[in-house]
């Protein structure tokens, strides 16, 4: 299939999702970035691989969403000179991507006007890349700490506020740098890479069943979702199909993980602004709900229910009665809670307005997922390319449009509503059959995994080499998308308004700093 | 020479100062945790958590200079005399005309200068941040804090707190609409004085929204437990100023050893009654954005202004 008038043969993957990749060359790399910031596409992610003991070389893949699907294009580098052009001045999120590449990889983009490092916190020297296949990843370095050129804003009464990584709270680490004047905050620059744990590099070598146990930990939060574009993967470049009741229960489980992180946010906005009644409320909740996960899936945070093949466990009878029965009382009690949250003047005042992303704004900065959404976008993989079950369950993709902290918040309440009601459709309608199949992977093949989390598009991209175990794995969080925009949405706003947009957001560390 | 008296009720009420601000804390705190469908924490917390700083280290940063070291001890020492002053349970204090209402003010003004220098003296962002933010919020509500005190003033001709106090709890029962008004200007100004919310967030652990919190962040053992006290103090302080100004009943005046006795259950009750209310109001507000700090004083001012105007045109 050809794209954009591209001379380049998109190959369709075997996905539920249409997932589309090609080879292209650096003239063909460049021409299909500008087609898609022209069409209104958006970059989903940019990864390295070391192909060179497939008898190849370097590679750099970029992912990108269309209206079409998945479009991946995949460009060999000069294993002397691996070099590629820069599609940052396309695409806002590539740069953090790219600066990644290049720490873990030694590939670099041409022309990129940021060149500081952005995984690479002194751990290992600029000229060790733990990617490729000479290293093990495990070499010990002890270097000094490197000074980080972080934007200085100049002016009358300007000064910076550093804060983190340590921070009061127990929270993930991530070093944010603020220029204030007085209250108001001037500019914000992240600082990331703090927990960067070296899992792509764990991924090389290990079989594709233990992969799935670690892909299912990149990030806690969203473990059903990881596993479930793992699966996906790995099914795709198995040719293999799972069976109709595995899906089922796959989206069932997807769904519960959404419920439980947006009844934890919601719970944490409300204490965010010092409304501590809220965060009672949804934790009981949350907490409710995460033992009835223990008790009918077996783990509290689902981890590991997801398997290449299917699932886990299957579901009795009265664990569906029971599940339906708990989302019909969730709904009862969540209906409640949100006329508290818009009949609260203070609340609403602390919420409205504030940490304004507009839907321009997020067109042009690419945000993604959830925050996307609050922002007027309907990207929704779950509608827009509605998969199995989902393609049967008649989803709507919820929106709101002032992308301030309320619209986050009020998008997180109308979601809940709506996976509330695909759990019932899902245990109602539940088809009957095996729910898990054996999945041989085959040697020297490619997959990829595409799945909506409840932070949004979770991206798995899988490579087997010649025995048939891992020769790269790359997984992608929206948080690489979303954190920029973060820094842009506190500009103009108060320095104390801060937690409360950041966690309106609520970004992964751990996702991203792989 | 002070008669015996006035020496037992001024030490009994420094005792019980010291001895049961930390419990009008813990009372608020479980009640906020009932109200807010929470397991409550003992009554008893802020004493282990007092006992448990005390018997702490106490980390100093090298680049602290004494004022960071005699801050605590001087914003106690305010703390306890603003206590002793207050006619929590008495009017016969021989301490009490060693400062006035308008010394008063001066007292919180003292500790607050000093916590705030210390604040910013470590050079940490925080504090300064903290700093800026208490002094903005303080330069506000002490005036209202006065206007307040002098409508009370007003209606008793003194500006010693005993003496106000004094006159109106032996006057025969009659509603002020002046005093009414500056009650709600003088819980406006208590929230904010005692970061509590709608102002600041007593359990906060974000450090970008702190107040009174990023004040204290550097301290730690000894130092942070006086300020915790000193903290509980004021609230106690608060508590007992307000009780005896617009709720007067059941104080022991002059020569009156007896009433005393009825005084402490008393005044327990009233406090146990504050702390509900208190808790409450926390409970149902959030916090406010950091800029309407100033339009909610300007209310208490205006408020307080217009209990003065009220008394002044009308008399009442």
């Amino acid at each position: 299939m050809q794209f954009f008038g591209l001379a380049c043969e998109f190959e369709p993957l075997e996905t539920p999702l249409p997932i589309f990749r090609a080879r292209v060359d650096a003239g063909q790399w460049l021409e299909l970035a500008r087609s898609i910031v022209e069409a209104q596409g958006q970059l989903v992610s940019l990864w390295g691989s070391d192909r060179r003991r497939a008898g190849a070389s370097f590679e750099v893949a970029a992912a990108y969403r269309t209206a079409d699907g998945l479009l991946c294009a995949e460009l060999p580098l000069d294993p002397q000179r691996p070099v590629y052009p820069d599609i940052a001045r396309f695409f806002a999120p590539a740069n953090r991507m790219q600066r990644a590449a290049r720490d873990l990889l030694g590939i670099q983009a041409d022309g990129s006007a940021d060149c500081r490092p952005w995984l690479r916190h002194d751990a290992w020297p600029a000229d060790y890349f733990p990617l490729r296949h000479e290293n093990t990843g495990q070499e010990r370095f002890d270097l000094p700490t490197e000074h980080y050129p972080f934007v200085r804003v100049e002016g009358d009464g300007v000064h910076e506020i550093p804060v983190g990584p340590v921070h009061a709270g127990i929270i993930e680490p991530g070093h944010f740098r603020f220029s204030v004047v007085g209250e108001k905050v001037l500019r914000l620059e992240q600082r990331l890479g703090y927990t960067h744990k070296g899992i792509e590099r764990r991924f090389i070598g290990m079989d594709v069943e233990t992969g799935a146990r670690l892909a299912g930990r990149v990030s806690g939060d969203s473990t059903v979702a990881y596993a479930w574009a793992y699966a996906m993967a790995l099914e795709s470049l198995a040719h293999q199909r799972i069976p109709e009741r595995a899906r089922w229960l796959r989206a069932l489980l997807l769904e519960r993980e959404r419920v439980a992180n947006h009844l934890g946010d919601l719970g944490a906005l409300g204490n965010d602004a010092a409304f501590g009644f809220a965060l009672t409320q949804f934790s009981l909740l949350r907490e409710d709900w995460l033992r009835s996960n223990a008790e009918w899936f077996g783990h509290r945070l689902l981890m590991d229910r997801i398997c290449p093949g299917g699932v886990e466990r299957d579901l009795g009878d009265a664990a569906r009665q029971a599940l339906r029965e708990q989302a019909t009382a969730m709904r009862a009690s969540l209906g409640e809670l949100q006329r508290i949250f818009d009949d609260h003047a203070g609340m609403q005042d602390r919420l409205v307005t504030t940490g304004r992303i507009s839907p321009t704004l997020a067109q042009q900065l690419g945000l993604t997922g959830l925050a996307a959404r609050a922002s007027g976008r309907t990207g929704d993989l779950r509608s827009d390319f509605a998969w199995p079950p989902y393609d049967s369950l008649d989803f709507k993709a919820c929106s709101q449009h002032n992308g301030d902290v309320a619209a986050r918040l009020n998008l997180r309440f109308a979601e809940v509503f709506e996976s509330l009601r695909l759990i019932e459709a899902l245990l109602q309608r539940l088809p009957e059959g095996q729910v898990r199949t054996p999945i041989d992977p085959p040697a020297n093949a490619k997959g990829a995994g595409w799945v909506e989390g409840w932070r949004g598009e979770i991206l798995v991209a899988l490579e087997t080499d010649e025995a048939g175990a891992i020769a790269r794995c790359h997984c992608h969080d929206p948080s690489w998308q979303n954190w920029p925009v973060l820094e842009h949405a506190v500009i103009g706003n108060i320095v104390a308004d801060f937690p409360l947009i950041n966690k309106s957001f609520n970004l992964s560390y751990s996702g991203q700093d792989l | 020479m002070i008669p015996l008296s006035g020496f037992v009720s001024q030490l009994l009420e420094i005792i019980l100062a010291l001895a049961f601000a930390p419990l009008l804390t813990g009372w608020v705190n479980q009640c906020r945790a009932w109200l807010q469908n929470r397991s409550a924490p003992g009554l008893l917390q802020p004493y282990r958590a007092l006992h448990k700083l005390f018997n702490k280290e106490s980390v100093v940063a090298e680049s602290a200079s004494p004022i960071f070291r005699i801050a605590p001890y001087i914003v106690f020492g305010c703390m306890a005399l603003v206590c002793a002053i207050a006619p929590t349970l008495s009017t016969d204090l021989p301490l009490a005309p060693a400062a006035d209402t308008i010394a008063l003010v001066g007292l919180f003004a003292l500790a607050r200068v000093f916590i705030s220098l210390a604040a910013m003296d470590i050079g940490t962002s925080f504090g300064t941040l903290g700093a800026r933010r208490e002094m903005l919020i303080g330069f506000l509500a002490e005036p209202a804090l006065l206007m307040v005190l002098f409508s009370a003033s007003l209606i008793t001709q003194s500006t010693s707190l005993a003496n106000i106090v004094e006159t109106l709890a032996h006057q025969p029962f009659a509603i002020y609409p002046s005093l009414a008004v500056a009650g709600v200007a003088f819980t406006f100004v208590a929230l904010a004085e005692n970061a509590r919310v709608p102002v600041d967030n007593p359990a906060t652990h974000l450090e970008l929204t702190m107040i009174h919190e990023a004040l204290i962040l550097e301290y730690s053992g000894r130092h942070l437990a006086l300020i915790e006290w000193a903290a509980a103090l004021k609230l106690f302080a608060y508590s007992c100023i307000g009780l005896a100004l617009f709720f007067p009943w059941g104080i022991a005046g002059a020569g009156t050893p007896l009433a005393m006795i009825v005084a402490i259950p008393v005044l327990l009750a009233k406090l146990a009654i504050g702390g509900v209310l208190l808790a409450l109001i926390e409970t149902i507000n959030a916090k406010m954005r950091l800029f309407r700090v100033p339009e909610f004083l300007a209310t208490a001012f205006l408020l307080a202004v217009i209990a003065l105007l009220v008394h002044v045109l009308l008399g009442a």
